[in-house]
């Protein structure tokens, strides 16, 4: 019996969420039993070739790269998870949605007080990928089938989530594994 | 005593004493009915909504409105949850709320509604309003970001620690907590140990150089939902 198959990505997260992941221990080797991590950091492939049960999403939308391997994971999963507060509202990198781009970049390439840039330009080479406006939230960018709040989502909370997933059940996390912090 | 008032909240039988409204009666009884801008030692103010019961079929606030003799409560049915589940939601994507970094987080009453509530994410899309902050003050400061215009900091201010120090400005969504000096906190009265100060209910008005002073696992919320310390009256109390 073919087992099935766990997509993660990190777009605009820190990857936290990632090792939250990892954080569930000796669990994982439960987890490997049961499904096959497929495109994922953890595996290190990079297209999708088969579909996917499950894609947990860390990070929300910050330039045009995180829209596109989103909607990548929309098309190939068929349960999406937004994996911790950044998928979920923004998060951090979201602390920019009410600054203008412009003022953004300006900060960033400019004038920081730590900025080394002898050639007074920012970055717009084709090869970087575009930012957008502001900090879009997953759920604003394709439909979300399930949200795992937390910065990071504890490892029970990932745990239980596949858990449940894994076995056909509802997912109905207890109170003690909803956090936002 | 005769002029004892008797009414039924989700089929429990509540006694009242008159002059009590809703939320009163119920938390002498030991019912927790949801509230953000209600606070025991205020007056009522019926802002949030969040306490909205259905009385006799029509929704009331349960903050404001008497107890009245007979009257059939609904408090904890699937409608008046999902009529708040939609209230905290709304109030948390007007603002912004960053939890995993605010001082508040983990004794925040809004957060703490939302677990309670078991709301994993909110429903609406986020407004990410752009709402300043004032930090002039040597011992407090105001975070607009998170503020849900309860109105508690006003009453405060003027029921308990006897100044005017708050005051609401403009309508809508354009609503927000002015206070009353012209460049800032500073130029007001307040002072660090006011009641105004405690009696914010998320991090919006918070003391300087106190936060993150519990560790996480042991603040306020973190184990027993909000409401549980009214549930555990009614527990003791053996009704
Ligand atoms: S005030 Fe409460 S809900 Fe808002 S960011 Fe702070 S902890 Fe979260
Ligand atoms: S500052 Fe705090 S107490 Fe005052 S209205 Fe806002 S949330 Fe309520």
């Amino acid at each position: 019996m073919t087992k099935p198959k766990v997509a993660t990505t990190s777009l605009a997260g820190c990857f936290g969420c990632h090792m939250s992941i990892l954080d569930i221990d000796d669990r994982i080797l439960k987890l490997v039993d049961i499904i096959d991590f497929h495109k994922s950091p953890v595996t290190d492939i990079k297209k999708f070739s088969e579909r996917c049960l499950v894609g947990l999403i860390e990070g929300g939308c910050c330039n045009e790269e995180n829209v596109h391997v989103l909607q990548d994971f929309r098309k190939n999963c068929d349960i999406l998870i937004s994996l911790g507060d950044c998928a979920i509202m923004g998060g951090i990198p979201a602390m920019r949605n009410n600054v203008p781009l412009k003022e953004c970049f300006e900060e960033a390439y400019l004038n920081g007080v730590t900025v080394h840039n002898p050639s007074g330009r920012i970055p717009d080479s084709p090869e970087l990928p575009l930012l957008l406006d502001r900090v879009y939230p997953c759920s604003e960018v394709v439909k979300m089938d399930y949200h795992l709040p937390g910065c990071p989502p504890s490892a029970d909370t990932i745990w239980e989530a596949l858990v449940a997933l894994l076995n056909n059940k509802p997912l109905d996390l207890p109170y003690s594994l909803i956090k936002y912090d | 005593m005769s002029d004892e008032i008797k009414f039924s909240i989700d089929g429990v039988e509540i006694k009242a004493i008159p002059g009590q409204t809703i939320l009163q009666a119920a938390d002498a009884a030991g019912v927790y009915i949801p509230r953000l801008c209600a606070h025991r030692q205020l007056s009522p103010h019926g802002s949030c909504r969040v306490c909205t019961v259905k009385v006799n079929g029509r929704p009331q606030a349960a903050c404001t409105q008497p107890a009245a003799p007979g009257i059939i409560v609904e408090n904890n049915t699937d409608e008046m949850k999902a009529v708040r589940t939609s209230i905290v939601d709304m109030l948390f994507v007007e603002g912004n709320h960053f939890c995993m970094f605010c001082e508040k987080s983990g004794n925040c009453e809004l957060q703490a509604m939302a677990y309670r509530l078991g709301i994993a994410a909110p429903q609406h899309e986020y407004l990410f309003p752009s709402r300043p902050l004032d930090a002039s003050h040597p011992e407090v400061f105001i975070d607009r970001n998170r503020c849900i215009l309860c109105g508690r900091c006003v009453r405060a201010a003027k029921e308990l620690d006897n100044k005017n120090v708050f005051q609401f400005v403009g309508r809508g969504i354009h609503k927000h907590i002015a206070v009353n000096a012209e460049h800032g906190l500073s130029e007001t009265d307040l002072a660090g140990v006011d009641r105004a100060v405690s009696a914010c209910p998320v991090g919006a008005i918070l003391r300087k150089r106190v936060g993150y002073s519990i560790p996480v696992g042991e603040r306020l919320y973190d184990k027993q939902p909000i409401g549980s310390d009214i549930e555990a009256d009614r527990s003791s109390a053996g009704k």
